[in-house]
């Protein structure tokens, strides 16, 4: 175990702001990129499905 | 074939040549932009000397990429271009003429003015004579480089609408490598070491570009003339 | 499992259905498995401190972001060459993951760069050359985005990928060459740590947990793409749709 305490933990030996941003804006960004593909198959199931004319 | 080059390249000269105007365009967007930096950086003669050959190789880039998208359009919209894909019964060799034929009367419109005016520039930047030399030659291999490449991208974005500026952000990565040689080339003459090496790379490029830039540009004509 | 089998639309999307749910779990297991390694096994490092943990992230991203556009390239050359079109709808739908994970890749280096070098920017090699990678998937995407014609969007993209895809290497060594001129001795973010082990296994436990995320989020892409372009399909008539309540 590397860490004595969990504010040792979040404070990254005083990196804390760096790591912890760059983590939660990758974490963000794959989680949009997973939803909007989602978003977009869903919406292709939709507009295929359409009852034509 | 080669006849075929030759008439198509002594075509595109005389349609230039009748549009004066507009084929200097190339040359008046360099000059502009070069004078521009000095403006915007300040008349320090120390700070110029450095950021000049650098800054005349981006202007000289940016003046290619600008001209370059023009390349097919007039072609394609009346029509010549789909009769000249059809000479020589559409086979690929004669849209690799076409395309290398294009690129070269580009460079003769384009890049060797640049060759030739970069000298001019290089002394209002107060450029020693082997490192003003050094420019010129580079940008004698380089150019015809920026002209090869342009002319695949233009062929790629042939009749799209923001044609302009895709293919600057299609083929502007490309030109990185013969930005870096170049431009390493005159630093080098500039130190006084040898720029054999920047040199050698640089020729390789060109080599290389032109056995295979025409292949691609022709695949790309293909495609949008289909 | 034969090549051909995902040649029909149809079949990719029922397969890659059925795949889906077990790329998640094994980006997820992978994920907390690199992560736990990474914080609570790894030490610290002697030069950097805790900042290099970062080095979890931002290696696997530049990796992804370099085997996606040469996976890219592959399935797009594919396609065109025997006239596949599942083939070139893959290609389709890894671009934008490749620009993801080289956006990540960039983004991280820089908040790497500030601890370590005290700039959010450092013109080294690697960092440089990804900024060049990214203008390549931007101009992949500006392009096929802009040809309305699918055909000629997927081939006119196989074109600037292979292109872009034959020039990584050129470009990838002038830039090493630019950067020795004009640092001397280079500086580079991956350089500096002398690799314990848990930290190799972390490294690499994570780059598994961004493949399998990546062929999830691919798959989903495909997925999409081939409903849109097979819309007049019996068999995409016939799919279930949940939201819309019909049985399958």
């Amino acid at each position: 175990m590397n860490w004595n305490s969990a504010t040792e933990f979040f404070a990254m030996g005083g990196y804390g702001f760096y790591v912890w941003s760059a983590y939660a804006a990758t974490a963000g960004v794959l989680a949009l990129e997973a939803w909007l593909a989602l978003r977009r198959r869903r919406r292709a199931l939709a507009a295929a499905q359409e009852p034509q004319p | 074939m080669l006849a075929l080059f030759n008439a198509l390249v002594v075509r595109d000269l005389r349609l230039a040549l009748r549009r004066r105007s507009e084929a200097l365009l190339p040359i008046g967007f360099f000059v502009i932009a070069v004078a521009l930096f000095p403006l915007g950086i300040g008349p320090e003669p120390q700070t110029l000397r450095a950021i000049a050959p650098g800054l005349m190789w981006v202007c000289a880039l940016l003046a290619t990429m600008l001209s370059v998208s023009s390349l097919y359009n007039s072609d394609h919209a009346d029509g010549t271009l789909d009769q000249l894909m059809i000479c020589g019964h559409g086979s690929f060799e004669s849209a690799v003429v076409i395309a290398a034929a294009r690129s070269a009367a580009h460079w003769a419109l384009t890049g060797a003015p640049l060759v030739i005016a970069a000298p001019l520039f290089g002394l209002m930047f107060d450029l020693p004579p082997p490192t003003i030399a050094m420019l010129a030659f580079t940008l004698l291999l380089g150019t015809p480089i920026l002209s090869l490449l342009g002319s695949v991208g233009a062929a790629l974005t042939l009749g799209l609408r923001s044609a302009g500026v895709l293919v600057i952000l299609i083929v502007l990565p490309l030109t990185v490598p013969a930005l870096i040689f170049g431009t390493g080339a005159v630093a080098a003459a500039e130190g006084g070491q040898s720029a054999v090496a920047h040199c050698s790379l640089l020729g390789a490029l060109l080599i290389f570009t032109l056995l295979t830039a025409p292949l691609a540009s022709a695949a790309a004509l293909r495609l949008a003339v289909e | 499992m034969k090549l051909f089998t995902f040649a029909a639309p149809s079949r990719f999307y029922a397969l890659s259905g059925r795949v889906l749910p077990w790329l998640w779990i094994s980006a997820a297991v992978l994920a907390y498995a690199g992560l736990y390694i990474g914080f609570f096994v790894a030490p610290t490092d002697a030069q950097q401190g805790e900042a290099y943990r970062i080095i979890f992230i931002h290696v696997p991203a530049a990796w992804m972001s370099m085997v996606i556009y040469l996976a890219m390239a592959f399935w797009a050359a594919l396609g065109w060459v025997l006239n596949a079109r599942m083939a070139s709808m893959l290609a389709r739908a890894l671009a934008p993951s490749g620009m993801v994970f080289t956006l990540i890749a960039l983004w991280t280096g820089a908040v790497w760069g500030k601890p370590a070098w005290g700039t959010w920017w450092v013109w080294d090699a690697r960092l440089t050359s990804e900024l060049i990678l990214l203008f390549l998937y931007i101009g992949y995407l500006a392009l096929t985005e802009a040809i309305d014609d699918p055909k000629r969007a997927d081939r006119a993209g196989a074109l600037v990928a292979i292109v872009g895809a034959v020039n990584v290497p050129v470009i990838y060594f002038s830039v090493k060459w630019w950067n020795t001129l004009h640092q001397g001795a280079s500086v580079s973010l991956t350089a500096a740590p002398t690799m314990a082990h848990a930290m190799l296994l972390a490294m690499l436990l994570m780059t598994f947990a961004f493949w399998a995320y990546a062929f999830a989020v691919v798959f989903m892409r495909a997925r999409a793409i081939v409903l849109e372009r097979e819309c007049g399909a019996a068999w995409v008539r016939g799919l279930s749709n949940p939201a819309m309540g019909q049985a399958a």
